[in-house]
């Protein structure tokens, strides 16, 4: 019986050993996810404008838009809503943040897009959410974003939604 | 390990008496017991926060409760289905039947058994406390996705924590289960003799030692979130909220067949007990069960088919997720075919498991419908999802826990279960159940979205009988109640074995009700 109970301690001891290694492993997730989003290129990170020949037969809707995260309080629009543009076109829009606070704030602008396909066409040459932005008290600030949509652009997207959300820098850190 | 002493010695006692038998008891039965207990307790607990969530929604707008407390419900109601009732209720099983019907006289760490059980109420307590937490308890759903979760008040925090202690309970809990199945078998019981309960119970074991400990990093990635300045999940910080799901569903699809597979294990004793013939493809159905558990680590994703997956990988979940519908099948077919031609009667527990079977493959086949990428993309988030689950876990896990439970009562308690009543407990229960959950399917298709508190007129109708059927379903459950309570209190004596089809050990070698100790010399199986 001292045997049996000695055979139960082995298994035990792997089993905790394997659930050690399964709770390591949900960690281990997090990089592996960034690779495969890399690899795959779901990541809009990297910005390469393959093609600047410009397609004038084709006509591609530009909406831009603009939010504050929760606890923010920034006021931020963009100066044009609405723009057509050629496929191949390098056109500039300008975005108006003021802080309406009277302390500096650190803030990072992520964009998204509608449809999120549509984000790896959509190629920016300048930016303010290259960026971290910091505003003065009062501060008011005109920020540019210069793009290019691509010609491959798939022939089914008519309209793209550019939308940034600013989110305040609480502090500087990362995730991996 | 002081405790396990008591066995070598074989003392016949039985148990002290008072409180501390239960607070202190290592005894396997005593803690199946209060598993089982705690999970009847969960289910009525949750039953009611399901039937608030329907008499809101019986007419259309706002009636009874506003949208932060509607949302609180739906998070709660799945927290505590999941892991407040359905998963306790089959470690309960696990607990009185693996040791019975392996020839064990207990499991093998009786003390931690002990643990993981007490672990549970400080978990459920937590969680039903968050209700009056400032904020009220955690409204974005029981999968916590951020960036809801990572909002909101301390009952995010607790919601959090009591994952935590359910996971740590859980994995104890298997550990011990699987030590006791590997290494406590009686003499002569090899692995391909053990009845089906201990082998998908086995398989589940395995399943909850590789996925708690996922969720459980998931949650603490949350919390290192919400209070440490770590940003795993927060976009301002260069996290991806949509990872979270990515880590939740490789804990969560497996998580769905921790919550199945005990359940086939279970039907696989009665209908071969009520047929009277061995179960047919004894190791088809082993094999099944296993590759079932094997698939369910490479399909997760097919919960997030409208995240924005490139095609090829929305293919892959969507022909992985197929897959399972084969050894799903073969399982099915296999009870069908122990059906066949067998000498059927139709006690309680067997109309739960033909019940189960059929309401089960309904459940399976709309799961095969959502697994089609285009298909779940018209679908995603309405009340044909919500259908399909409540099919495999209610018509599903807890039917097959009913059967269970009225299988293995007389063996529990020595005294016969109310037949005429366990008979209105099913048919009740499965009527109401049907006019409950069947109209979700037409919702759901029509665009009807879930967890919210108010819909578009043209959906009044489906939701009134929806709702009917939420009371009469919640109400048969009170029969079950009463059932248990009548054949603990006394009832006509159950024989030792007392369905003549039953083949396992706790029927052929023990008494009903059990000796407080059962084989303490362990039999010898042929």
């Amino acid at each position: 019986m001292a045997d049996a109970q000695q055979q139960n301690t082995t298994v035990l001891k792997k089993l905790i050993i394997v659930t050690v290694l399964m709770f390591g492993f949900g960690f281990l997730l997090v990089p592996f996810y960034k690779k495969i989003c890399e690899v795959t290129g779901i990541s809009k990170d990297k910005i390469t404008v393959s093609n600047t020949q410009m397609d004038p037969a084709r006509w591609v809707s530009i909406e831009f838009d603009a939010n504050v995260g929760k606890d923010l309080p920034w006021k931020f629009e963009p100066m044009t809503a609405r723009l057509r543009v050629h496929p191949g076109e390098l056109k500039q829009v300008m975005y108006r943040v003021v802080n309406t606070t009277n302390r500096t704030i650190v803030g990072q602008a992520i964009p998204s897009y509608g449809p999120m396909r549509a984000g790896g066409f959509f190629k920016k040459i300048e930016c303010f959410c290259f960026s971290e932005q910091t505003l003065k008290p009062g501060e008011e600030k005109f920020m540019p974003v210069q793009f290019v949509i691509q010609n491959d652009l798939p022939k089914d997207v008519h309209t793209i939604t550019l939308s940034y959300t600013f989110y305040e820098q609480v502090k500087a850190g990362n995730a991996s | 390990m002081e405790a396990t002493h008591a066995l070598d010695h074989g003392h016949d006692h039985g148990p002290t008496t008072g409180l501390m038998r239960w607070v202190k008891s290592t005894n396997h039965k005593d803690i199946g017991t209060m598993y089982l207990w705690f999970a009847f307790i969960m289910l009525f607990a949750g039953g009611c926060l399901a039937l608030l969530i329907r008499a809101e929604l019986f007419q259309p707008g706002l009636q009874i409760v506003q949208p932060e407390f509607f949302n609180q419900l739906t998070t709660l109601h799945g927290l505590i289905m999941v892991f407040g009732a359905i998963m306790p209720a089959f470690v309960g099983f696990a607990n009185w039947q693996v040791p019975m019907m392996i020839g064990a006289p207990d499991m093998a760490f009786p003390r931690m058994n002990n643990w993981s059980f007490w672990l549970l109420p400080v978990a459920g307590g937590m969680l039903i406390a968050s209700f009056f937490v400032p904020g009220g308890a955690s409204a974005g759903g029981w999968t916590m996705y951020p960036p809801l979760f990572l909002q909101g008040g301390i009952s995010n925090d607790m919601t959090i924590f009591a994952v935590h202690i359910l996971g740590v309970s859980s994995i104890m809990g298997a550990i011990n289960i699987v030590t006791t199945i590997l290494n406590m078998r009686a003499p002569g019981m090899t692995l391909m003799k053990m009845p089906l309960f201990v082998w998908t119970w086995l398989i589940t074991a395995y399943l909850l030692i590789a996925v708690m400990p996922v969720l459980a990093g998931a949650v603490t990635m949350l919390l290192t979130d919400r209070h440490f300045g770590t940003h795993f999940f927060n976009a301002a910080g260069g996290g991806d909220p949509v990872m979270f799901q990515h880590i939740f569903w490789f804990f969560g699809h497996p998580e769905v067949y921790i919550m199945i597979l005990p359940a086939f294990g279970i039907v696989s004793q009665i209908i071969p007990a009520f047929a009277r013939k061995p179960l047919f493809g004894y190791a088809s159905m082993v094999y099944a069960t296993a590759s079932i558990a094997i698939l369910s680590f490479i399909v997760w994703a097919h919960h997030m088919f409208t995240t924005g997956m490139p095609t090829s990988a929305q293919l892959f979940f969507m022909y992985a997720t197929m897959l399972i519908a084969v050894p799903t099948g073969v399982k099915v077919f296999n009870w069908v075919a122990t059906m066949w031609r067998g000498s059927m009667t139709f006690e309680t527990p067997m109309l739960f498991a033909i019940g189960f079977v059929c309401l089960f493959t309904i459940g399976g086949f709309t799961g095969l419908v959502l697994a089609i990428t285009p298909v779940d993309i018209q679908l995603q988030d309405t009340y044909y999802v919500v259908a399909h689950f409540h099919y495999v876990l209610v018509s599903g896990a807890l039917y097959a826990i009913f059967a269970g439970v009225y299988f293995w009562l007389p063996k529990w308690t020595g005294h016969m279960y109310d037949e005429k009543l366990g008979k209105w407990h099913f048919w009740l229960s499965t009527i109401f159940f049907n006019i409950l959950f069947f109209p979700m399917h037409f919702l759901g298709l029509a665009g009807m979205p879930r967890r919210i508190p108010d819909y578009a007129l043209q959906f009044a109708d489906f939701n009134a009988m929806a709702t009917v059927g939420a009371f009469g379903f919640g109400l048969s459950q009170l029969i079950l109640l009463v059932v248990v309570l009548k054949c603990i209190k006394g009832g006509e004596k159950a024989a030792g074995h007392t369905w003549e089809g039953a083949e396992s050990l706790e029927w052929t070698h023990l008494s009903s009700p059990p000796p407080y100790h059962s084989f303490v010399i362990p039999p010898n199986v042929k």
